[in-house]
């Protein structure tokens, strides 16, 4: 079977379900996207951007969009002591039952019902930041997406709560693809949480995410992957900053089958602050794929880049994080570190920081590193009465801090503490 | 307590400890001194249950427990504590969560419930000032940034904290001045009771006019080739190890 007619299968999955219909630019957007699913073809480990995640795997696979009979929202998918602005997918749907808004003037909503409404936000800007033409996923998404959240924040505004969507996976089979777009406007602040979860049926979601953030506007967003074991997860940040404006991002991967995370942030403006953080906790034959891009397009901006990968098992990790400093994008401070910790032989990660400068008054740095537990610190907590378990747990926990340090929501952070501690006792040995 | 038959330990195939004989009863302290390389910080090291030694020959009872059967935590369970010739630095790792985890753990192993985060405190407090760490280890991580006394000080807390049968002290005198040595010392004594013993391992005589042992061993080339009252400590002192190898009539 040649491999255009494996692409012509795969995408076939899709044109079961008959997408919304798109007005004005959106029409146009969603061309376009069509167009390149025509003329690309999926990534083989032959182009370097997908050297080390093979996604033949998936290719070969049938998936089939599908709700669920009863929605219904488990406990576990709350995170304990925190007040959300909660909007719920299930299978891609969105569940209004299940969804909670407590902030009353709050413009949020699905972004099916913003492109039903011709929303300014959505015609202007869903597809603007999106390397839809050039990346086959991304047209994917861009080209038969149903819903997602859309949340504009108006000029001066902040929520008082986060929004916290959750998209869950249940079923066998199945397929989606959320679309999501945050637009912040001048001076606008917002907190956005990203939980993933889902049952052990074998599937394939393919996000994509846009950020638009205006002057001085402050974005934040921490994504926790719990997905089913048998999940595979593929998804795109895109991040567009304007000046003075501030991005922190935090990713941590706990569950999925094969993950691949692209978060591109186009900084645009002088003074910018950017943090990009992430931590992974691999285990079983788990392959997950971290690819950050940094892109310096204006001066005196900083950038800060921390990823901690912890694999166990025969589990694999990638970590490909670019920075680009631009010609004349001098005082620019980028710092980016990945370290890593292999629990087996058999564990691997295959990691890349990569710095790109052009400008001659910078201060930038990169790092990997990777290692083994400390086995003279394992003994000497084990000497003072800690089991081994215990011991390892102590010192991943320890491990991974750093990554999760910059969560600014208090019990959100805690909950993802309390995750990795979970976490630990699956993943030893 | 402890009875230490005939050990026998190699590390890479060299061998370290050539058939050892060692009893303690509860109540006592023990002294064991030698020369470098005479094997004292590999006892150590076998007692704790460290895995880069091999025990080849010998049998470790302690009260009544086949030791070299034990997982290090198992042993910590047991009652057995060796203090560190270097205590690891362990960054991230915070000193209260450790303690109170190690503490736990031991607590667990015993089939206790888990200590009052009240007391927990209490005791932290009251250890704190017995070895003259006040408020200087929280918020730190284990060892981290410590100047070698603070990392001797913090080994003393830790047993003090978790109040062992047995407590072996590896050259914990190594590399503290006079006032740190007082400490140490200091701390063993206000925790020595009728129910408890100590080994403490040192290389210089000075320890034990602070921590006074009830026996003198020496170790040398594997072996305790002489064992006697606390003056054998100034003997040596004296004489140094070598008139020991000359002696004929070495005993064990």
């Amino acid at each position: 079977m040649s491999t255009t007619s494996k692409k012509d299968k795969f995408i076939a999955n899709f044109m079961k379900n008959p997408v919304a219909d798109a007005i004005g630019q959106q029409q146009t957007v969603r061309e376009e996207a069509f167009q390149a699913l025509r003329e690309l073809e999926f990534p083989t480990l032959k182009d370097e951007a997908w050297k080390y995640t093979r996604v033949a795997g998936i290719l070969n696979k049938e998936f089939e969009v599908k709700e669920v009979e009863n929605p219904a929202l488990s406990e576990n998918y709350l995170i304990p002591d925190l007040k959300v602005n909660r909007l719920v997918f299930i299978n891609g749907k969105f569940q209004s039952e299940l969804s909670e808004i407590i902030d009353s003037d709050l413009d949020i909503k699905t972004t099916a019902q913003a492109r039903f409404e011709n929303h300014d936000a959505v015609g202007g800007y869903l597809g603007s930041l999106t390397n839809h033409k050039n990346e086959i996923f991304t047209a994917l998404n861009t080209a038969f997406n149903q819903t997602g959240a859309f949340v504009q924040i108006q000029k001066n505004k902040k929520p008082q709560f986060p929004v916290h969507i959750i998209d869950v996976t249940e079923g066998e089979g199945v397929t989606y693809q959320p679309r999501n777009l945050f637009v912040l406007e001048e001076g606008a602040e917002l907190d956005v949480i990203h939980t993933i979860e889902g049952d052990n049926g074998q599937s394939f979601t393919n996000l994509v995410n846009e950020f638009v953030i205006k002057e001085n506007a402050k974005a934040s967003y921490y994504q926790v992957q719990r997905n089913g074991e048998k999940n595979n997860h593929i998804q795109t940040t895109q991040v567009y900053q304007a000046q003075n404006s501030r991005f922190r991002t935090g990713t941590y991967t706990f569950g999925g089958k094969l993950i691949r995370n692209n978060v591109n942030i186009a900084v645009d403006g002088e003074n910018c602050e950017t943090i990009l953080n992430g931590a992974f906790l691999l285990n079983g034959k788990q392959h997950v794929d971290n690819h950050t891009f940094v892109d310096h397009l204006q001066p005196h901006c900083e950038s800060h880049e921390n990823y901690k990968g912890i694999i166990g098992g025969k589990a694999t990790g990638v970590f490909n994080g670019k920075v680009l400093v631009r010609p004349d994008s001098q005082k620019i401070n980028a710092f980016q570190s990945n370290q890593n910790i292999l629990l087996t032989e058999q564990a691997e990660i295959n990691s890349k920081p990569e710095l790109e400068i052009y400008a001659d008054d910078v201060k930038c740095s990169h790092g990997s590193t990777t290692g083994q537990m400390d086995e003279e610190a394992l003994f000497y907590l084990m000497s003072r009465g800690l089991t081994k378990a215990g011991a390892m747990g102590l010192m991943i926990q320890a491990f991974a801090a750093e990554s999760i340090e910059i969560v600014e929501i208090e019990p959100l952070k805690q909950w993802i503490e309390s995750l990795v501690e979970e976490r630990c006792k699956e993943i030893q040995d | 307590m402890l009875s230490i038959k005939n050990l026998k330990a190699s590390i890479e195939d060299t061998e370290i400890l050539k058939g050892l004989d060692l009893e303690v009863k509860p109540g006592e302290i023990h002294a064991i001194m030698g020369p470098n390389g005479s094997g004292k910080s590999t006892l150590a090291s076998v007692l704790a249950g460290r895995e880069d030694y091999e025990v080849t020959e010998g049998d470790v009872k302690f009260n009544g427990k086949d030791l070299l059967d034990l997982e290090p935590n198992e042993r910590a369970g047991e009652g057995l504590f060796l203090a560190f010739q270097y205590p690891v630095e362990i960054p991230g790792v915070s000193n209260m969560n450790f303690l109170k985890q190690a503490i736990n753990s031991i607590r667990e192993y015993k089939g206790e419930d888990a200590i009052a985060a009240k007391e927990f405190l209490k005791k932290v407090k009251e250890k704190q000032d017995l070895v003259g760490l006040s408020g200087r280890l929280a918020n730190r991580s284990v060892n981290e940034g410590f100047s070698g006394g603070e990392k001797k000080r913090n080994e003393i807390f830790q047993m003090a904290m978790l109040d062992p049968k047995l407590a072996i002290l590896d050259e914990t005198d190594s590399g503290l001045d006079i006032d740190a040595l007082k400490t140490v010392a200091d701390g063993v004594n206000q925790l020595r009771r009728k129910d408890n013993a100590f080994i403490v391992i040192t290389h210089y005589q000075r320890l034990l006019d602070y921590i006074v042992p009830d026996v003198v061993h020496v170790l040398s080339e594997g072996k305790i080739v002489k064992s006697g009252p606390k003056e054998l400590a100034l003997e040596l002192e004296e004489k140094g190890y070598d008139w020991l190898k000359e002696d004929e009539g070495v005993n064990a």
